[in-house]
């Protein structure tokens, strides 16, 4: 993406696949562990991160469950 | 972080012990520790085994559910500490049903606690969402559209290049949306109504909501890539 602000991007969100939010459900559990082990979460549950970018619900629910692991 | 209690003490009675109680008992679940156990064969169990298992996963529910309200307890300054309890309870209630009925369902891909979580910070999280809008007029017309200007950008840089942008912006909402695809980018987007409030006045779903916000996103996206504003993005 043409990088022009953030401003834009929030309004587009990402250019890439995107799991959706019922996927982003099923596998948010598995997403966070991946990422508190330091594996490669994004390699295991392609389209999660730019779905996180562009859904802010799904995104404040992955920051809780984060949270809450930590 | 302001401790919880200090933060609504104002909205609790000094009179109400139980008010204090449950504000004291807020401060002491940023950690919930999960009880290892084959919660699966205890909740598919009978009798006193499963209701056991019930009650301790109703706990551990109850104690996310009070973790995620407390997380977002800026949204909802204004309501009383024993409301906050109630909406963790609900959020804890509902998500302990969900989970009986997906048991089923859970593959193992994480810890059963990290599976069972999950299910209760979305209640407590759309809880939380509808509560803090609840009175509030949804608006599917544009109440102020964003300035694109980059204050970390030189001022050489932006000026007509940035009002190009926004006009053409403007131009492909009106002009390549659907009037649904209009109103649920509006609304999402432009004015930030959240998804969950913006799905229960529109009586759908957010996964469906998300859908139409996806792709009305890739129809502006590629209006603004064929009128040379932004580059396409290989997949």
């Amino acid at each position: 993406m043409n990088e022009r602000n953030e401003r834009l991007e929030r309004l587009l969100g990402p250019a890439g696949p995107d799991i959706g939010c019922e996927e982003c459900f099923e596998r948010l559990d598995e997403y966070v562990e991946l990422e508190l082990r330091g594996a490669n979460a994004d390699a295991r549950v392609p389209g999660m991160r730019e779905h996180l970018i562009g859904c802010p619900a799904c995104h404040e629910e992955h920051e809780s469950l984060r949270a809450l692991l930590s | 972080m302001a401790p919880l209690a200090t933060t609504i003490a104002p909205f609790l009675p000094s009179s109400k012990k139980r008010a204090a109680r449950i504000a004291n008992d807020w401060m002491a679940v940023a950690a919930p520790v999960p009880v290892e156990r084959n919660w699966v064969e205890a909740l598919s169990a009978s009798g006193s085994e499963r209701d056991g298992a019930v009650a301790d996963l109703h706990g551990l529910l109850l104690r996310a559910a009070r973790f995620e309200i407390g997380r977002r307890r800026e949204a909802l300054a204004h309501v009383r500490g024993e409301d906050l309890d109630d909406l963790a309870t609900q959020a804890a209630d509902d998500a302990l049903v969900a989970i009986l009925a997906k048991l089923h369902t859970f593959r193992g891909a994480s810890r059963f606690t990290t599976w069972a979580y999950k299910f209760a910070l979305l209640e407590a999280g759309v809880r939380v969402r509808r509560r803090a809008w609840q009175g509030r007029e949804v608006v599917l017309e544009p109440e102020t559209w964003p300035s694109f200007e980059d204050d970390r950008r030189p001022p050489v840089e932006s000026g007509p290049e940035q009002a190009e942008l926004l006009s053409a912006l403007k131009r492909a909402v009106s002009d390549t949306l659907t009037p649904h695809q209009r109103n649920v980018f509006t609304a999402l987007a432009l004015n930030e109504v959240p998804i969950d409030v913006l799905a229960e006045r529109m009586d759908t779903t957010r996964g469906a909501l998300y859908k139409t916000l996806h792709d009305a996103r890739a129809k502006l996206r590629a209006e603004l890539v064929a009128a040379g504003h932004m580059e396409e993005v290989s997949p």
